[in-house]
């Protein structure tokens, strides 16, 4: 048991490594208010990072998911700016999220391109594309939209719940529905997956649906936070989200990984910024030491794959 | 006495905590063929893997020509002279013939200049040795599997190996390709080169070996003679031999079957007369050009096995894959329990309750890093989980019946595909679509690569879903194992049937139709 979960329980107790660091050195860190902005704030990175992380199980890989935020935050500033109803907005959001999704997998699964350079163009087009249109131009949100229009701890709350809530129902979904099983399956093997009946494509691009939509749901539960839409906003996402997948434990050969782990390697590394401030540790060992993190992950899968698959 | 090529002594290795070898002693001579014998998952191919040095074993000692070695890599175990033949041939796609050949041969120094129309030229010769006519200049990707076999001894012979081994060689062979094999490997017992030669299939042991050792759950339970006259021999090495063996007596199939299982096995029960239920499937002169398969008329119905013989490359496989939608029609009608239908995907043909175990489980059979439990289940998700959401309780037991009727091998239903024996692997894959409750299964060699205990129970279990209504069409290339379990033969040539033979025809019937001769008899 606790060899199957070996790889997750390791991360968590990094995380766990790092937090009593924090307790002992900075209790201020713990301190509610704080606490909760900080989550708030890395929230929807998070929820971005469950859907990448689903897609590399499936052995493939997104990285347009950051424009496509800044697309989606931008599409649905204007909505909310023309005083468009919440619930309208939150739909439209997603769909337009969904919508960028489903390019990205068509183009992938119907036409069976590779992912990396599909989702490359998809990254630099979108990103592009909004310049020319935006031009740069931040979007002034009315007062209704901040915090859902509700009071700021029970805002924050509510998208902290949001994201949690998304990584329970999927982590439940990939461990206890069939489709579940398809993901792992065709991340696996494809070919041996199709030879079993399964639909690879379908699954492929379902996959990369649902990363569209849990793109732009991340988009919403940003937009909350500020008065402001910053039309460059979601820049290096992908890369975060890819990060935190890749520490938790997803193989990046696909087939293997849990969103329990992903949700320890996101803490881990969105813990590590603040603990070395409070450590007092200079800034720019901030990411080297996250890019440190990162390597070690990979390492220590290479060594793992290599000892099982020899 | 010379020394022996290769000493192994009381080698042991363990994956975790299963012990694949319990101390396992095992000596190759030169000139000879030695075969190396046991149930799937015995620990065959993890020894070959320590000789190879792909696995370094936990204890115990390795002697080459009474030489020591420790430390053995795949890299030394070449330079020694150590080649061996994969099940699944090991070349590079998509380089061509000449150049997978120089790959093994040049030595593994990165920036040496590689002499390539020295090597194309020595790549030509090898071949040629080998009496294949394949250029060295085509790409390894469109080589059959057999043409793929070829260039792996190639590689082997042209590296001067001393030791060849060859794990399964003859799985995906026809006929005459096991006799040009058979050749090759008499070739190389009469140069002095050591052969370990991996089989599950009876009749080539006899054949080709002059000793076997066999080895039961990692332990060696004997090493016998199987042929007293070292005729192909070396010449300095019969007297030798022949005095070591002359005194031990030779052993027969049963007794080697015994030492195998430990018990009797019964393979092969008579067949039995039984009342058919309706059509299941009926094709209609149906036809795919780009397979080679053309007006193939055929009905199979419930409850009746009938069995697809004919040569490897008659089309039998490719009929299958027709019918299981890989390659779909394209002329002809297909008819599934009277409605017409077309097998666009593997996902039409699963939603409509054909399944299909395909000849070539090795490759894609299983997903490596799904436990058993959820491979087996994996084509089963509609009946075993009504609901939305998975059932692991029904899972596990799904898993735990099938391993224990088929004699799967393994920790236990959560042990990954990567941990098991090549021969487990195709047991899972099997159970995986037996457990499908089809309509229409279609089996394709479904007993190679299996050993004799598990193929017995096979048999069984087919007998068993036919009795229980299921429409069997049984492709296999195991001339006792199809005459007993069909109820009728049809017989397949040129991509098309040729015969239909009922239950109880001979088998030189069956093989006069499939090799074309005259005397072909229609019943229908
Ligand atoms: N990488 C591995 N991890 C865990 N267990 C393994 C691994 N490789 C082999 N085993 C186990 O070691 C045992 C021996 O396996 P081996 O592959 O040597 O069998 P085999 O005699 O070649 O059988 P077969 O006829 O099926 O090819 C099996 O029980 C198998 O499950
Ligand atoms: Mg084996």
């Amino acid at each position: 048991m606790v060899n199957r979960y070996f790889r997750e329980l390791s991360v968590a107790a990094a995380l766990i490594v790092v937090l009593t660091g924090l307790a002992w050195f900075a209790p201020s860190f713990f301190e509610p208010q704080p606490l909760l902005s900080r989550l708030t704030a890395a929230a929807p990175r998070l929820v971005v990072a469950c859907g990448i992380a689903i897609v590399i199980v499936c052995r493939q890989i997104d990285i347009s998911v950051g424009s496509l935020f800044a697309v989606c935050s931008v599409g649905a500033g204007w909505l909310a700016a023309a005083h468009v109803p919440g619930p309208l907005v939150l739909l439209a959001t997603l769909a337009l999220g969904a919508a960028g999704g489903a390019l990205n997998g068509g183009l992938v699964a119907v036409l069976g391109l590779p992912a990396i350079v599909v989702t490359l163009a998809m990254m630099v087009t979108l990103r592009e594309a909004l310049r020319l249109v935006q031009q740069g131009v931040f979007i002034n949100l009315p007062d209704g939209v901040q915090w859902f229009g509700l009071p700021m701890s029970l805002g924050q709350l509510t998208v902290c719940g949001i994201a949690l809530g998304i990584l329970l129902v999927l982590n439940w979904a990939l461990g206890s529905l069939a489709v579940g099983r398809f993901v792992y399956a065709v991340g696996s093997d494809a070919e041996a997956a199709r030879l079993a009946g399964i639909r690879p494509r379908a699954v492929t691009f379902g996959v990369f649906v649902l990363t569209g939509t849990l793109t732009g749901l991340a988009a919403v539960m940003n937009l909350v936070q500020s008065p402001q839409v910053d039309p460059s906003t979601g820049r290096l996402l992908e890369l975060e989200a890819i990060a935190a997948a890749v520490v938790g434990g997803v193989a990046v050969a696909g087939g293997r990984g849990r969103l329990g782990g992903v949700l320890a390697g996101f803490l881990l590394l969105t813990c590590i910024t603040p603990a070395l401030t409070y450590l007092g540790v200079k800034p720019y060992w901030d990411k080297a030491i996250q890019g440190a993190i990162i390597l070690l992950a990979v390492v220590a899968d290479g060594i793992r794959r290599r000892r099982e698959l020899p | 006495m010379t020394v022996p090529l290769l000493q192994l002594t009381a080698v042991a290795k363990s994956f975790g905590a299963v012990r694949a070898l319990k101390g396992v002693s095992f000596d190759l001579r030169a000139g000879e063929v030695h075969a190396l014998l046991g149930e799937n998952g015995a620990g065959k191919s993890t020894l070959i893997k320590v000789i190879t040095g792909a696995h370094s074993p936990d204890a115990g000692t390795l002697e080459l020509a009474g030489q020591r070695v420790v430390q053995l890599s795949p890299a030394r175990a070449h330079r020694l002279g150590i080649a061996c033949i994969y099940q699944q041939p090991a070349l590079f796609p998509d380089l061509t013939v000449a150049e997978n050949i120089a790959l093994r041969l040049e030595p593994v120094t990165p920036l040496r200049r590689v002499a390539w129309p020295a090597r194309r030229r020595q790549a030509g010769e090898l071949l040629h040795r080998l009496g294949a006519t394949i250029s060295p200049e085509t790409e390894v990707r469109s080589l059959s599997m057999p043409e793929q076999q070829l260039v792996e001894i190639a590689c082997a012979l042209g590296a001067g190996a001393r030791i060849v081994i060859m794990d399964e060689p003859t799985a995906s062979l026809t006929q005459q390709e096991v006799a040009r094999l058979f050749g090759i490997v008499r070739a190389l017992r009469q140069d002095g080169v050591g052969i370990i030669y991996i089989s599950h299939r009876l009749e080539e042991i006899f054949a080709l070996a002059d000793r076997v050792t066999v080895l039961r759950d990692g332990e060696s339970v004997g090493t016998r003679c199987v042929r007293r006259e070292n005729a192909a021999g070396p010449k300095r090495d019969v007297a030798q031999s022949t005095e070591a063996m002359a005194d031990a007596p030779l052993l027969t199939e049963a007794q080697l079957i015994q030492l195998m299982v430990g018990r009797e096995v019964s393979t092969l029960a008579p067949p039995v007369e039984r009342e058919l239920g309706d059509v299941v499937l009926a094709l209609e002169r149906v036809g795919c050009a780009a397979s080679g398969v053309q007006a193939v008329t055929l009905a199979v119905r419930a409850g009746e096995i009938v069995g697809l013989a004919g040569l490897i490359g008659a089309g039998r496989t490719e009929l299958a894959r027709i019918l299981f939608g890989l390659t779909p029609a394209d002329s002809g009608q297909i008819v599934l329990q009277g409605q017409r239908v077309t097998l666009a995907s593997p996902q039409a043909a699963v939603a409509r309750g054909i399944a299909y175990v395909p000849e070539d489980r090795r490759r894609h059979g299983l997903i490596l890093e799904m436990p058993i439990a959820q491979n087996i289940a994996l084509a089963s998700h509609r009946w075993l989980f009504p609901g939305t959401w998975l059932r692991f309780g029904a899972e596990r037991t799904l898993a735990l019946n099938f391993m224990r009727d088929l004699g799967v091998k393994a920790a236990g239903p959560e042990a990954l595909g990567s941990s098991l024996s090549g021969g487990n692997q195709q047991k899972v894959a099997l159970a995986r679509w037996l457990a499908t409750r089809p309509k229409l299964l279609i089996l394709d060699e479904p007993t190679q690569g299996v050993d004799v205990g598990a193929k017995g129970e096979l048999h069984r279990i087919i007998r068993r879903l036919a009795q229980e209504g299921m429409a069997v069409l049984l492709i296999s290339s195991d001339l006792p194992e199809i005459l007993s379990l069909s109820h009728r033969l049809a017989v397949m040539r040129g991509g098309t049937i040729t015969a239909l033979l009922p239950n109880g025809c001979q088998a030189s019937e069956v093989m006069a139709a499939a090799l074309g001769q005259t005397g072909e008899r229609a019943t229908e």
